[in-house]
């Protein structure tokens, strides 16, 4: 494939648009809520009506507005040639004719339809550099990826660019590491690319297992060869032949559209051996990861993907030197190699404009909880909180307020709802401790319990606890227990002295990141809730009950 | 060979160049407790117990390599308190009963306790279910003394070169295990050579028919056997 190849396929692509476009989200959440049988509604309707060459039907990834799934979008050409969007939510199978009916006429919605307005502030408030192709491209068909500009900024990489000038404009664009630490992109990826030439990898972390987190998920199953391209950028900027996507065993489309993006990646020979006419070479294989949260770990990660034990060790050495099977690997987030064709087709200048000083760019969420709009959200760095949660999100539903917002799922914190003016930042979200984390953004209301809150954290971290080191495998299981005991009000005074005795070793002496931040639910409710830990303790008279009198066996 | 200077607790020491900072400490008679460190087994850094604060950071010293100028403390207030949690974690993990124990008396986990002043537990115990695996014909398993450390898997995969033993499931539920799960007597990669229960620092792994306090873990063998493999010489 050459780059007229790719014009010309975009050219036959934008040729075959019909008059009419009828999009349905055929990401996770709207599939469990029924966007299968609508699309067979849908193709049955445009049938019975004969409008096969008119209407075209196209399956399509996440419209980001997730309560309102199943989600429609209606495109339908004016006599001046302006495309209106029309978006309907909560659309059952049943209204499909309504859906078709309405199109053909020119009608812009049937009554019995429920119209959500794409102006609403749910989407004008955002910010789409990652996103911009969700919810219109279609995930399984190369061709629609094409045709949106796909693959463009990876030839231009190949042709017009070296690897060290593709460092330069990542570098120089600010990029973060979206999977939560926030390291930056290019320091990382020049790392890699000055170990000495050989054997290299790129690898794609789609472990994303924080509770409340789909940002991956709807990027994988929306956009994939965003991702893949991003990869092949990389692969080619470092030096490296071969790359991995690690991607949970929980995310079943992620995968099946994964695999047939990469397939027919290789058929246009856009992955495979001598890529747009280059030397380049970069294959691109899946790996299934069996459900631990650990292997999200880069380091338990790299064991899982070599057939090991998904368990951490100490860095250094870190993957850029010493990786999969001892060889340089760069290891980036989903959403962080997203960001990368953006960055080479408008420029390191365009993106570093976006954001604030220290965090550049945009940064996808996932808002979930007591919300009233729930869905993925796209905001520039540096947005207070405030603005995705209540101008975004539309704050708490009728009759409730919001209490605190928890980012970063279990290695992050709960922020109280007096201090939402915090910009979304790397450095404001770690100093209230909490983290910027993957990006998941669990709302709460005051009917939420803060200590139990904590406790479901600590819960999740001791479920997922390796078990290779002391004080996560076992000071989890303490932590949940004195934390269980606080919530049911059975706790002393002493036992918080314990808790927190307990979130100094775990956060201190673990060996990974998971123990390493598994005190941060804790540590946030107590800084901001304490009150609330407070109130359950009981005075005791006697022994405490959590100790074993004095006997040194 | 490259020399590197460094101070331990204030004391100026040299150290080969590769060497870690557990071993430098070690020859200069600065000692560090360890639980799942042994001589010639790779280090996992696991147990933690280890941990020094060098330049201001937390760092294993069975992994982290001497450099330079570098300003390591083994005993602040910090670490005791650290070990002694961790210490106290282990015991309140599973049931280790010392008086009923193979191992009374000749037991790292105990001397540590003794060490760092374990006198009481401030947690709870977790009393778990833990079987007692007696279907080898020489050796015995108790879950009830396992520290986890994985002496035994390391021994078996790196100096037998079986990889009889290896850990399955996560967190609280880990458990070391006989090739797929299967009863130890039933393991056909098991040389039987012992030296398993030669590396365990606890009652976990024993000989059959040992009574309280009888099962001595033959470290010195063992080290002999390792210093033989990596020397290419056998002491007579």
């Amino acid at each position: 494939m050459e780059l007229e190849d790719l014009i010309a396929l975009t050219e036959a692509e934008s040729s075959q648009h019909a008059e009419i476009e009828i999009r349905v989200c055929t990401a996770a959440g709207c599939l469990s809520s029924g966007s299968r049988s609508l699309i067979s509604a849908l193709e049955h309707a445009v049938e019975d009506r004969g409008l096969g060459d008119r209407v075209g039907l196209r399956e399509v990834g996440c419209m980001r507005l997730c309560c309102e799934g199943p989600l429609v979008s209606v495109n339908t050409s004016t006599s001046d040639g302006t495309r209106v969007p029309t978006l309907y939510g909560k659309v059952d199978a049943a209204q499909a004719p309504d859906i078709v009916t309405s199109v053909e006429q020119g009608r812009k919605s049937a009554e019995a339809l429920h119209s959500i307005d794409p102006n609403g502030p749910f989407f004008a408030h955002q910010k789409s550099v990652v996103l911009e192709h969700c919810g219109i491209v279609e995930p399984e068909r190369i061709e629609s990826s094409i045709a949106l500009g796909a693959y463009r900024s990876l030839h231009r990489a190949l042709h017009d660019l070296s690897p060290a000038e593709v460092v330069e404009q990542v570098t120089r664009s600010g990029l973060r590491g979206r999977g939560g630490a926030g390291y930056p992109t290019g320091l990382k990826w020049a790392t890699v690319a000055k170990m000495p030439p050989g054997q290299k990898y790129v690898v794609c972390n789609a472990d994303e297992g924080d509770p409340g987190a789909f940002m991956d998920r709807s990027i994988l199953e929306s956009d994939p060869h965003r991702v893949l391209e991003g990869m092949a950028i990389a692969a080619h900027a470092i030096g490296a032949n071969q790359g991995y996507i690690y991607v949970r065993g929980e995310y079943p489309i992620a995968i099946s559209r994964l695999d047939t993006a990469i397939r027919q990646a290789k058929r246009f020979g856009l992955l495979g051996s001598g890529i747009f006419d280059s030397t380049f070479n970069f294959r691109v294989d899946l790996r299934i990861g069996a459900g631990a949260f650990v292997c999200g770990e880069e380091t338990a990660l790299i064991h899982s993907i070599e057939g090991l034990r998904g368990t951490p060790h100490p860095r250094p050495p870190y993957p850029a030197e010493s990786g999969l099977w001892g060889h340089p690997t760069l290891i980036n987030n989903v959403e962080t190699y997203a960001n990368i064709p953006v960055i080479l087709r408008e420029g390191a200048d365009w993106f570093a404009q976006i954001g604030t000083e220290q965090s550049k760019g945009t940064k996808v969420f996932a808002l979930a909880g007591k919300i009233r709009r729930s869905g993925l959200v796209e905001v520039p760095m540096g947005v207070p909180l405030r603005e995705i949660v209540e101008r975004i999100g539309g704050g708490s539903p009728e009759g409730s307020s919001v209490k605190a917002v928890q980012t970063g799922g279990p290695s992050g914190g709960c922020i109280p709802a007096e201090l939402l003016d915090t910009p979304v930042e790397y450095e404001s979200l770690k100093a209230l401790g909490s983290i910027m984390g993957s990006g998941g953004m669990v709302v709460m209301d005051q009917d939420d319990d803060m200590v139990g809150v904590a406790r479901y954290f600590m819960n999740f971290c001791m479920d997922e606890s390796c078990g290779k080191c002391v004080p996560c495998r076992a000071g989890t299981v303490q932590m949940h227990r004195l934390l269980d005991r606080i919530e049911r009000g059975e706790a002393s005074h002493d036992d918080l002295v314990t808790l927190e005795d307990l979130c100094d070793l775990v956060q201190h002496a673990s060996l990974c990141g998971l123990g390493q931040s598994a005190p941060n639910p804790v540590l946030s409710t107590l800084r901001f809730f304490r009150h609330e830990y407070e109130s359950r303790l009981i005075e005791f008279s006697g022994p405490p009950s959590s100790a074993v009198s004095s006997d040194p066996r | 060979m490259a020399v590197k200077t460094l101070s331990v607790d204030g004391q100026l020491i040299s150290a080969r160049e590769g060497q870690t900072l557990l071993e430098a400490a070690r020859e200069a008679g600065i000692s560090i407790p360890t639980l799942c460190h042994l001589d010639g087994l790779n280090a996992v850094g696991a147990c933690r117990l280890c941990l020094v604060e060098a330049n201001g950071r937390l760092l294993p010293s069975c992994l982290t390599p001497v450099a330079e100028e570098m300003d390591v403390q083994t005993q602040t207030d910090r670490l005791q308190r650290y070990r002694k949690q961790i210490v106290e974690l282990l015991f309140a993990e599973r049931n280790h009963v010392c008086s009923v124990c193979v191992a009374n008396g000749n037991c790292e986990l105990q001397s540590l306790a003794m060490r760092l002043g374990v006198d009481h537990l401030r947690y709870e115990p977790q009393e778990p279910e833990c079987e007692v695996d007696l279907s080898h014909e020489r050796y015995g398993l108790d879950h009830n003394r396992c520290v986890l450390c994985t002496r035994c898997v390391r021994v078996c995969d790196e100096i037998e070169g079986a990889h009889t033993w290896d850990v399955a499931g996560r967190g609280t539920h880990c458990r070391v295990i006989t090739d797929l799960h299967q009863p130890w007597g039933d393991a056909s990669t098991c040389t039987s050579c012992g030296k398993c229960v030669m590396a365990c620092p606890t009652g976990a792994l024993f000989h059959r028919g040992s009574s309280v306090s009888e099962n001595v873990h033959d470290r010195e063998t063992l080290h002999a056997l390792i210093l033989a493999r990596e020397e290419k010489q056998w002491l007579v």
